[in-house]
């Protein structure tokens, strides 16, 4: 039967993954792919608990939030990459090496 | 063994979530990484509803599917010449990252294993809508309105990031 142990594996499997693609991406968007890899595990950390661990559904709220989070992250890395691709014709986080604006 | 119709959802769930998300992190094309990563969302989505959740599975498809998803396409078409193959890392980040993440992977299955989680059976709860927007209009009001206020925070200093960026300043 699946219980609690399964779904905590396959988010652990999720955050691997993301964390592998962080370490290892230069294309800052592919950089981004992998920390929404990262915060969809720990949504399903959340329910996974609520569904298991709890009376009551407090997880959902929280998924609720981090999906909240997930939204505005997106839009302003997406505008700190676009301007940076303005300003420097390159979205490799090797290659982006000033401070200067 | 006989497996029933939920333990099968959940494996071929699990797979499919799974085997995406290796094709988001190890696809050597970005737009491929890009379109693994909306199966990745709706494999997520459909855990969710394997988990009673059917709110948050909504959301899930609206927002990351319907926004953030798009959102990354943008990004990828809007900064990267398509066809453009390197950017995977050098070997040596590769094994580098390949060991930190077994060890994390371990650690964490290990503290999965080894700790006594309390199982409680849940009251039936046949949707969960109205009681999320109970708990968010009381217990979490304050985090709920200051997610709000971190929404418009966000819409406003993307439109002014991005304006910079036409104007070259």
């Amino acid at each position: 039967m699946v219980g609690l142990a399964h779904f905590l594996i396959l988010s652990a499997i999720l955050f691997c993954l993301g964390l592998f693609g962080v370490l290892t991406r230069r294309n800052a968007v592919a950089f981004l792919m992998g920390i929404e890899l990262m915060l969809n595990s720990a949504g399903i950390n959340f329910i996974a608990f609520s569904r298991f661990c709890s009376h009551d559904i407090h997880g959902h709220v929280f998924a609720a939030f981090i999906i909240v989070l997930a939204a505005a992250e997106a839009a302003i890395a997406l505008a700190i990459i676009l301007a940076i691709y303005h300003n420097l014709r390159t979205i490799e986080v090797d290659k982006i090496d000033v401070l200067k604006g | 063994m006989k497996i029933d119709l939920y333990s099968f959802l959940f494996y071929f769930f699990a797979v499919f979530t799974a085997g995406s998300a290796a094709i988001v992190v190890l696809s050597r094309h970005i737009l491929h990484a890009a379109f693994a990563l909306l199966f990745t969302f709706f494999g997520v989505a459909c855990i969710y509803i394997l988990l009673n959740a059917d709110f948050i599975a909504a959301a899930q498809v609206l927002i990351y599917v319907g926004g953030v998803l798009i959102l990354i396409l943008f990004g990828v078409m809007l900064t990267q010449r398509i066809g453009d193959v390197k950017f995977i890392a050098i070997p040596m980040q590769l094994y580098g990252a390949a060991v930190i993440c077994t060890l994390i992977f371990s650690l964490i299955i290990y503290v999965i294993y080894n700790q006594p989680w309390v199982i409680r059976t849940q009251k039936e709860i046949t949707s969960t809508t109205e009681r999320i927007g109970i708990m968010l209009l009381n217990d979490y009001l304050l985090p709920f309105e200051v997610a709000s206020l971190l929404l418009i925070v966000a819409l406003v200093g993307a439109a002014i990031i991005a304006e910079r960026a036409k104007k070259r300043w």
